[in-house]
């Protein structure tokens, strides 16, 4: 993976090669310039971090107002109090704490089975010298152009078939197996040193112990950029867990707030901003506190190719 | 999707360790590969066979059921061959689907890849606060597409939302977002870019630091003006990226669905349905699942040729696309 990317961070800049009397003149000649350039570029980069912002800070400020302070006009900009009555209000209309279980539940089993299951089978491509080797790979790889919208119906059929609708591992199943994880750890495990493996042989320690104790210890960042993408993955998805649970009790949190538009209208505003805050503002803390990594993995797939 | 292209680098040899003339370290060397592949099967068969389940095994059945005349749930099934794939494409609806999903796509596309860029040539600027402007314009991207959707929903209330109010300082009726075409689909059109602007913008700030300073210097010292060297050192520099973008982009806008489900769901009288949201619409409302596996079949498709366009061009590693 990119460090650019991980960090946007500048690169140190490249020696200029020709530090010739003339490039000193185009430097001296440059400042005037540069400080207008630099004036207009703050006022836009200002503009767009308000413009993209806002609307953000907008369904904060309305899921703490009263109704009197959503329908004034002109706009009221501010509550007059930080009032809790709308996440009340939605939470009596949809069950909002068993909601938000579900989806912490979902989320930490799914994405803790995910990457499991993506260390095991890396590990088994990379390590192990088998004849079929290439042949799983390839199926692996394969598998990620096949989105999970395209298979909705067949998969649907089939959930329902066993008897899982409405429930969680219904939910969560059908949507472990983990191609781009794999991908991504397989990438990182060739980068390992071989002799650290081969000591671990000569040491007598066996597969499952040379993958908890020597491979995964070293390749912690990798699995922590996966292991943030499939968290948040897990916590937004909404197509799947829609189709097959309509059980309040089984719901995730994005599923929750189509319930409660149609419980409470396609307007209440106060009552769905407050609920919407509740889905997204877990995400944006663990994005805010662990940003670098989180970019990281959802960016990687550029830096591959 | 560009998984597929990093070259398969590094990998041990495949090919079968030569027979030893010995009979014994050979039953040995036996052993040690039974072991090995009853550790592979142990390790890798897990995901593997998900995936054949999950992933293969219904992409297969979807086809299977394109050609059936059968209702979601229905016990009977009745073979229509290509049927399903000749009401599609001569059905008064089609038309409008394809222009919708084509407008969303291009738009969308078009859209982020313009503004990303731009976006991203800001930050690549050593300006004060452009930490702040990268979180808070990739936080969208990491947000709920259903729970953005409600809350732009209310940001577009003709009567009490933001942008009314934001229009009225300069004397502009707000249209009526929600009701009158084309409206509710420039609405999700814009609520799609503010949820990938920086992604884009952070794609492409990772190739704008991968464009020497040299090469701008020199354009410099040329007499070349910003906009000159943007269009011709970055920009042709930036190919690579731009193509990336244009096909993760489309790949994901052919596919987005819980924005058009929370702000429109595919109204008013379809003009926001694009080819997924049919799909899911004829599947699970209407429940004719052989005709929306042939929609599934035909999206699968045109995502396929996407894909292999790009695994055509991006293996010639052209610069100059």
């Amino acid at each position: 993976m990119s460090a650019p990317a991980l960090t946007g961070s500048v690169p140190t800049p490249t020696t200029p090669r020709g530090t010739s009397p003339a490039g000193q003149g185009a430097g001296r000649r440059r400042p005037a310039r540069a400080r207008v350039l630099d004036g207009a570029g703050l006022v836009t980069l200002a503009a767009a971090t308000l413009v993209l912002g806002a609307p953000l800070l907008w369904m904060l400020l309305a899921s703490l107002k009263r109704p009197d302070e959503l329908y004034a006009l002109p706009l009221q900009w501010l509550p007059d109090a930080l009032d809790l009555a709308n996440y009340a209000q939605a939470a009596r209309s949809i069950p909002l704490g068993t909601l938000f279980a579900n989806s912490v539940g979902l989320t930490v089993v799914g994405s803790g089975l995910k990457v499991t299951l993506g260390l095991c089978c890396a590990y088994a491509l990379v390590f192990l010298d088998v004849p079929l080797r290439r042949t799983v790979f390839v199926v692996v790889i394969a598998a990620l152009m096949i989105p999970p919208q395209i298979t909705i119906i067949p998969n649907y059929t089939f959930v329902a078939s066993l008897g899982w609708l409405n429930t969680y591992q219904g939910i969560l199943v059908p949507g472990l197996a983990s191609a781009f994880g794999t991908f991504l750890f397989r990438q990182h495990f060739l980068t390992l040193p071989r002799s650290v493996l081969e000591a671990a042989d000569l040491d007598g320690a066996g597969h499952w112990r040379r993958l908890w104790r020597f491979v995964v210890p070293m390749s912690l960042p990798t699995i922590a950029a996966v292991t943030l993408v499939s968290v948040v993955n897990e916590w937004n998805d909404y197509l799947w867990p829609f189709l097959v649970v309509d059980d309040a009790r089984k719901m995730t949190l994005p599923v929750g707030l189509t319930l409660l538009q149609n419980v409470e209208g396609m307007t209440s505003w106060g009552v769905l901003l407050a609920a919407t805050t509740v889905v997204t503002l877990p995400v944006l803390v663990v994005f805010l506190v662990l940003q670098r990594r989180l970019v990281a993995g959802l960016t990687a797939g550029a830096v591959t190719g | 999707m560009t998984a597929v292209l990093a070259p398969p680098s590094g990998a041990g040899p495949t090919t079968p360790p030569v027979p030893r003339p010995h009979p014994a370290p050979g039953a040995a060397a036996r052993r040690r590969r039974r072991r090995a592949l009853g550790w592979f099967t142990l390790l890798a068969g897990p995901n593997v066979a998900l995936l054949v389940l999950f992933v293969y095994k219904p992409l297969v059945e979807s086809f299977y059921l394109s050609t059936m005349q059968w209702n979601l749930g229905s016990p009977v099934a009745r073979f229509v061959g290509l049927g399903n794939y000749v009401e599609w494409f001569t059905a008064d609806s089609t038309s409008q689907v394809l222009t919708t999903t084509a407008v969303f796509t291009l738009t969308t596309v078009g859209g982020a890849l313009v503004l990303g860029l731009g976006l991203a040539l800001l930050l690549n600027r050593r300006l004060p606060g452009r930490g702040l402007a990268r979180t808070v314009a990739f936080a969208p991207y990491v947000l709920s597409g259903y729970a953005v959707g409600i809350l732009w929903l209310f940001i577009f209330d003709p009567r009490y939302g933001l942008l009314a109010a934001v229009l009225g300082w300069f004397g502009v009726a707000s249209p009526q977002w929600y009701t009158v075409e084309p409206w509710p689909l420039v609405m999700i059109v814009v609520v799609y870019l503010w949820k990938h602007l920086g992604y884009v913008a952070l794609i492409y700030l990772a190739g704008l630091q991968g464009v020497p300073q040299d090469l701008r210097d020199a354009a410099a010292l040329d007499g070349a003006t910003p906009a000159r060297t943007l269009r011709s050192v970055v920009l042709p520099l930036l190919a690579p990226t731009t193509f990336f973008l244009l096909v993760t982009m489309m790949l994901a806008s052919l596919q987005s669905f819980d924005v058009i489900r929370s702000m429109t769901q595919g109204g008013p009288l379809g003009s926001t349905t694009t080819l997924m949201y049919q799909i899911y619409q004829e599947g699970f409302v209407n429940g004719r699942a052989g005709y929306a596996s042939a929609g599934a079949t035909i999206l699968f498709l045109l995502l396929l040729a996407v894909t292999a366009v790009q695994l055509r061009f991006v293996e010639r590693k052209v610069h100059y696309a």
